[in-house]
């Protein structure tokens, strides 16, 4: 599957059917700091992603000061 | 995973509520916590008139989504802070989406205001980018909304913020800051608006999935200014408890909340004047932004 990352932006490809944990654990990413998105949806961690498909990694976190 | 509610699929898990949602009930809950935070602290009535202020992020855009869903009267707030493309597209972002609801944006530029673009301001000061920037903000959004009429500015400060910024205050036990930590800040002096944060009960995870449900057009890119950030450092160390303990950020706010900070605030009294140079709020005899302003001016000049 293709997986699109941010900061800088880049694509990873990663191959196997995984849960969403699965997939965020292997790439080093704490679960709260993105929301994964498939097309128009928003997966939970336990959604299986397949070969196929493409998932964005978007980033929440902002920084900066009020 | 399965929504709580109805038991259709789940378009977010909530782990430090032990919960998942679709998304209807989630934009549900997402509304009732900002509805819970505006009731609690009495943040704001129908009949009070609500600048918020954006930046094209998740973070304002949704607050200011919510507001008008919930049927206040509100208006924008944008500060063109001048940072290049980012300033540019944030800036976009702002008027499409106050174009589309029928809604009023007001435009500040910090360049008129200060003397520069917060990239010169840099250069300028020897503060770090987003100290100076934030007090731009602060001194800008009460201006414009006193200018207007508006009796409450609202901004998009998230559980996320709130954490981060307490904890670098404690780190560093900044107590003067820890008094001033609220989610709402009563107007004390005639020149000083009502500060609100009707955000401070959801995180931002929560905020951005609300942004991204209710298909608000946001810039993602960060401000090129924030890489590096102390609050971006602060934001990791408590995610990674957040990861081994779910709800610990929440713990950390809300005790803070409700049982320290009285005592902070009681440990701490000001008398506020009026800036000699713009007539706006200080402690001292010229305010912050008074000083730079100068600063830049002497900075800028030939």
């Amino acid at each position: 599957m293709k997986v699109i990352l941010r900061y800088p932006k880049r694509e990873v490809e990663v191959s196997g059917r995984r849960r969403v944990k699965e997939l965020l654990r292997d790439l080093d990413v704490l679960p709260e700091t993105v929301l994964v998105i498939r097309g128009s949806e928003l997966l939970t961690a336990d959604a299986v992603v397949g070969e196929d498909d493409v998932i964005e990694l978007r980033p929440v976190i902002s920084g900066g000061a009020w | 995973m399965k929504c709580k509610k109805c038991g259709e699929t789940a378009a977010l898990d909530l782990r430090r509520h032990n919960a998942a949602f679709c998304s209807p009930h989630f934009i549900e809950f997402f509304r009732k916590q900002v509805r819970e935070a505006i009731r609690h602290y009495r943040m704001f009535e129908p009949d009070d008139t609500v600048m918020v202020a954006v930046s094209g992020g998740k973070d304002s855009l949704a607050l200011w989504d919510v507001l008008i869903e919930e049927g206040y009267r509100t208006c924008g707030v944008y500060l063109d802070l001048g940072i290049f493309d980012y300033s540019v597209e944030s800036r976009a972002k702002c008027e499409a989406f106050a174009a589309a609801r029928g809604q009023t944006l007001v435009i500040e530029r910090v360049a008129e205001a200060v003397g520069a673009p917060i990239p010169v301001v840099q250069k300028a000061t020897r503060r770090p980018t987003c100290s100076a920037c934030g007090l731009s903000k602060r001194y800008l959004i009460n201006r414009a909304a006193l200018t207007h009429g508006y009796t409450v500015a609202a901004t998009g400060h998230n559980l996320d913020d709130e954490a981060a910024t307490l904890f670098g205050s404690v780190m560093h036990w900044q107590t003067d800051a820890l008094s001033r930590q609220a989610p709402m800040l009563p107007s004390t002096h005639p020149k000083l608006i009502r500060r609100v944060k009707p955000l401070y009960r959801l995180s931002e995870r929560e905020t951005a999935a609300y942004a991204f449900l209710r298909g608000i057009d946001y810039i993602v890119e960060e401000c090129p200014f924030a890489r590096g950030a102390t609050s971006l450092a602060h934001k990791d160390v408590l995610n990674r408890m957040e990861e081994a303990s779910p709800g610990a950020k929440h713990n950390f706010l809300f005790g803070f909340l409700d049982k320290a900070r009285a005592a902070f605030e009681a440990a701490e009294s000001v008398t506020l004047l009026e800036c000699a140079s713009c007539g706006q709020v200080t402690t001292g005899e010229i305010c912050a932004f008074c000083k730079l302003a100068d600063q830049v001016k002497r900075h800028t000049a030939p």
